[in-house]
């Protein structure tokens, strides 16, 4: 049976992780190379990587990342953050990145999620997507969820998932930082929506959350950051009790 | 040992002669047919579309050489629909070494199948020292259905191969270099073989 996929993410700057990290046994936590090699010995599905600078040098820094990461871990993992090229992601793919993630690029440039399914296939195009509601309804957002948008999140999952994109990552920024679980209502809105899995991400606190996530929500993936980090909810522990609540994981 | 990945411009190849690495072998990269036809193992990797694949494989003239190699050969992921008879990802036909043609996935279920899922009723020593239900990691809107050379299976809405064997030839589905330490076990197996 497929399972539900769990997915720690990093922040990384200039080559390191930047939130603090928590981490018993972690001779330096700021290394994305050894917190990536931590959560694989863990059993997480699948790894986040999000760059979040933005000096000249970024995109040298980040290709040596992530080749850095191919080479010590053996799951899948996903590189996102200021990506807004073909070019951009022939460089990751290329050094051994599974998956890339794009966002404001693809809002200010559709096309980009076609020329990039066709140029790679669609299994490696993630489109992340921050929202929030404005008036009750769900507004896609941009920067990181600073700039509003006129664009309605349901039709936006729909029409990436038409252009090719071959996952969505559904950041809600209602619930992102409050630790009250995730957008449960939006989450299995988009999953009827679209035939394509869906990540979850924004608001996980405890192992219900996510629980909540898969079963009301429909996500096929749920993503957390801070609550892996700091060790609030530990991640086979996490699998532990989402086995026992009957929702297939990978022990 | 000497193990050649057939380079056809083939994505992602990175990660598996990183995979390789980790098994102190060098997965060296060549499109040349004499240098593939002499290695001791070779692995035929994929990510990508089935019709431009096959393009590449041609103009090179590999797909004449694949399917009359005598050492063990591993495909993977797209490489394995390739050594099919026929894909409906481009209607492209394929090299004919597995016999069973590759469909898409036609049901309720979210297209690409992604993530983990279990390996079912493994019947060859690619699988040994391997738990009985082990999970690999897979990413793929198509698939091979059930046939003879079916040497391991997985339900996605329906059970389909997830491993084939013909003499040879082996081939999964799933990716062994992303499956951490059962991938791990799987590609050291096939390492092994013998022939």
């Amino acid at each position: 049976m497929l399972t539900k996929r769990i997915i720690p993410c990093l922040d990384i700057k200039d080559g390191r992780t930047v939130k603090g990290v928590n981490f018993v046994n972690l001779r330096d936590a700021g290394d994305p190379v050894e917190l990536a090699r931590q959560y694989a010995k863990q059993n997480a599905d699948e790894l986040v990587f999000l760059d979040i600078s933005a000096t000249e040098q970024k995109r040298k820094t980040l290709a040596d990342l992530v080749r850095k990461v191919a080479q010590a871990i053996d799951i899948p993992f996903t590189v996102g953050g200021g990506i807004s090229s073909v070019e951009d992601v022939a460089i990751l793919l290329q050094n051994g990145a599974d998956k890339v993630s794009i966002n404001s690029a693809a809002v200010k440039r559709p096309e980009l999620i076609n020329d990039l399914a066709a140029q790679f296939g669609s299994q490696c195009i993630v489109v992340a997507m921050d929202a929030k509601q404005i008036d009750k309804q769900w507004k896609v957002h941009l920067v990181g969820g600073k700039i509003p948008t006129e664009i309605d999140l349901f039709d936006w999952a729909k029409e990436v998932a038409d252009r090719g994109a071959g996952e969505i990552l559904f950041t809600s920024m209602d619930h992102d930082g409050t630790k009250a679980g995730f957008a449960n209502q939006a989450l299995a809105r988009i999953s009827e929506e679209v035939n394509i899995p869906i990540i979850a991400s924004g608001g996980a606190g405890n192992t219900q959350h996510f629980v909540d996530a898969f079963t009301q929500g429909k996500a096929d993936a749920a993503l957390a950051a801070s609550i892996f980090h700091f060790g609030e909810v530990d991640l086979p522990d996490l699998k532990q009790k989402l086995k026992q609540q009957q929702i297939a994981v990978r022990i | 040992m000497n193990v050649v990945l057939v380079n056809y411009g083939a994505g992602n190849i990175k990660s598996l002669q990183f995979a390789l690495e980790r098994l102190g072998v060098t997965g060296i990269l060549s499109s040349a047919a004499t240098e593939i036809q002499e290695a001791d193992k070779v692995i035929f990797p994929g990510v990508g579309e089935a019709s431009s694949a096959l393009s590449k494989l041609k103009e090179s003239g590999l797909d004449v050489v694949l399917p009359k190699l005598k050492q063990p050969v591993l495909g993977i992921c797209l490489g394995m629909q390739l050594m099919c008879t026929h894909t409906e990802e481009g209607n492209t036909p394929g090299l004919g070494i597995f016999d069973v043609a590759v469909k898409r996935f036609d049901n309720d279920l979210k297209v690409p199948q992604m993530g983990w899922n279990t390996v079912l009723e493994t019947k060859s020593p690619l699988f040994d020292n391997l738990d009985a239900e082990s999970y690999m990691y897979s990413v793929h809107s198509y698939y091979a259905g059930l046939c003879k050379d079916t040497i391991a299976q997985t339900n996605y809405g329906i059970a389909y191969s997830c491993a084939l064997q013909k003499d040879n030839f082996y081939g999964v589905q799933f990716h062994p270099e992303k499956s951490s330490k059962a991938g791990s076990q799987l590609l050291s197996n096939f390492l092994a073989l013998t022939t």
